[in-house]
């Protein structure tokens, strides 16, 4: 077995705030190899704090510490910002959940893939080269005519198409992991499928890594291999994605259960009673 | 109980209407559902029965009645509306108690602090509440403030605008009970949007699928759970909330 291409032990993130420190993410460890990991909690879990971690994305007021942290062979946390510079984009790379607010708004959309293709390009690749890489990247996201949607503007493109030009930028750096925080929230049900079948297909043809940071247990069972999930900054429980209907800790279980389905009818929705102790023991 | 015929709603004289000629009718004590993607004109519905909506055309009534064009007090004392986003709906500078005794004087009922601590009882949350401020309540307490405002002058009719896909799903467990069970006591009828087909199943018992503006298909929850809707988009819309199991490579 090759090296992960993530390996984190006990990450731990603190924020200072006016009301003291917070501890969003607590002894988290894991180690992400060429497969599909999902992280899975609700908001306040900490669970895309994890994602901007290991980018080294936080804010000056988050403190970040681990017995390991290592990104495409690169201790992240020894890394001066130089070193983070040549990581994100070309080793790991970041999809965020809306493409309305994470694309610029007054450049065309072919401009900012060949502009993230230049940045990455390691012989400075010229304007045609970048143009060139630009519509192949567009093709492999299934759009299927570039030079047209190359010259669009953000705000003339739908939602599912804007995240599949967030997919061909991300791509453009040629990273070999990929963070995706909440990649189809956004998006309607029948697009959220196209987004995903696509994700599911550069993942597997280029051997990547895919860290998928999610609220919905549902969608990430059935999309990932395997399933961490976080509760107030820790990781309660970590299974096989098939193994979900057979998780074990009861907080697992009760987001399970509290979700209504559309062919199995119930009154009431059996809700969550939140113990203290799923903060404290992992 | 209310009913909406031939509503047509149009923001641009040139281009497609939003609604596009929209009837349904909804019995006393039922929950009907609007389905589809974003853009199919449900919230349009909404907001137009409520009287949101400047210049649209079409009938809505209330007991066979029409109601006037621009709704008057007897209408918002039975009709409420609860929106989706629970930290854009309350005054982020007024607490609690002020918030829910708007609609009281807005309607010229009598209020009082224990008509306050009712609503807030009624929605689970504790009268101490009523001297808090919306930022020092969760996602799902600010809900329960919204449904608490919206049910204060006791209405029949509850406009239910995606009332809880800005929340967690376990919060979102919570006000779904909360709902069914205050439609039991009370004898409610719900007019629930959502692009949600399980919220929609587990509340309404009848429900309409949308798509640019109309609806394509009626049906009743039945058939939705048992997988048999006839429109393809009705089809296309249960496979995808239903089959991400499908992305999986063979």
């Amino acid at each position: 077995m090759s090296a992960p291409l993530v390996s984190a032990r006990n990450l731990t993130v603190r924020f200072a705030t006016q009301k003291g420190p917070v501890d969003a993410v607590r002894g988290v460890s894991f180690d992400l190899g060429r497969e599909k990991i999902g992280i899975v909690g609700e908001s306040g879990s900490g669970k895309s704090t994890v994602g901007r971690a290991l980018m080294r994305l936080l804010p000056r007021s988050a403190t970040v510490a681990a017995d390991r942290l290592v990104v495409c062979d690169t201790d992240v946390l020894a890394a001066d910002e130089k070193i983070m510079r040549r990581i994100r984009g070309r080793r790991i790379g970041l999809i965020m959940q809306d493409p309305k607010y994470s694309l610029n708004p007054v450049v065309p959309v072919g401009l900012q893939i060949a502009e993230t293709f230049r940045l990455h390009s390691p012989a400075h690749a010229g304007a045609r080269a970048a143009r060139e890489a630009t519509l192949a990247l567009l093709r492999q996201v299934r759009i299927h005519d570039p030079e047209r949607v190359a010259g669009l503007y953000p705000h003339q493109i739908s939602g599912g198409m804007g995240q599949r030009v967030m997919i061909a930028m991300v791509l453009a750096g040629g990273p070999e992991v990929l963070i995706a925080d909440e990649p189809t929230s956004a998006l309607d049900v029948t697009v959220r499928m196209e987004v995903l079948s696509l994700l599911d297909e550069l993942v597997a043809r280029k051997g990547l890594g895919l860290l998928f940071i999610s609220h919905d247990l549902n969608l990430v069972r059935r999309f990932c291999d395997r399933v961490l999930i976080m509760y107030a900054g820790r990781v309660v429980e970590a299974l096989k994605a098939s193994e979900i209907d057979h998780a074990k800790h009861p907080y697992t279980q009760g987001l399970l259960a509290s979700l209504p389905l559309i062919r199995q009818p119930r009154e009431i929705l059996p809700t969550l009673v939140r113990d203290p102790a799923w903060r404290e023991s992992a | 109980m209310i009913a909406v015929r031939d509503l047509v709603v149009r923001f641009d004289r040139k281009g497609a209407p939003a609604v596009a000629g929209v009837s349904f009718a909804i019995e006393k004590g039922e929950t009907f559902g609007l389905v589809g993607e974003s853009g199919c004109g449900k919230s349009t519905v909404l907001r137009a029965i409520a009287g949101l909506v400047p210049g649209h055309s079409g009938d809505v009534l209330l007991d066979g009645r029409p109601v006037p064009a621009r709704r008057d007090r007897a209408f918002y004392s039975r009709v409420q509306m609860v929106f989706q986003d629970p930290y854009g709906s309350l005054h982020p500078r007024q607490t609690i108690a002020a918030q829910l005794a708007e609609p009281l004087r807005n309607l010229g009922l009598n209020g009082g602090p224990a008509r306050v601590d009712r609503a807030l009882e009624t929605v689970g949350l504790d009268p101490a509440f009523r001297w808090r401020f919306p930022h020092e309540l969760s996602g799902g307490q600010r809900q329960r403030v919204a449904i608490a405002r919206a049910l204060i002058v006791e209405p029949e009719v509850l406009l239910l605008d995606e009332p809880t896909s800005a929340l967690d799903v376990s919060v979102q467990a919570e006000i779904l009970n909360l709902l069914t069970e205050l439609r039991r006591r009370r004898g409610l009828t719900y007019l629930l949007v959502s692009h949600d087909l399980a919220v929609i199943s587990h509340m309404c018992g009848e429900l309409a699928v949308m798509q640019r503006g109309r609806i394509l298909e009626r049906l009743d929850v039945e058939r939705l759970r048992a997988g048999t809707v006839e429109h393809p988009y009705s089809a296309e819309l249960l496979a995808a909330s239903e089959a991400y199991g499908e992305l999986r490579p063979a």
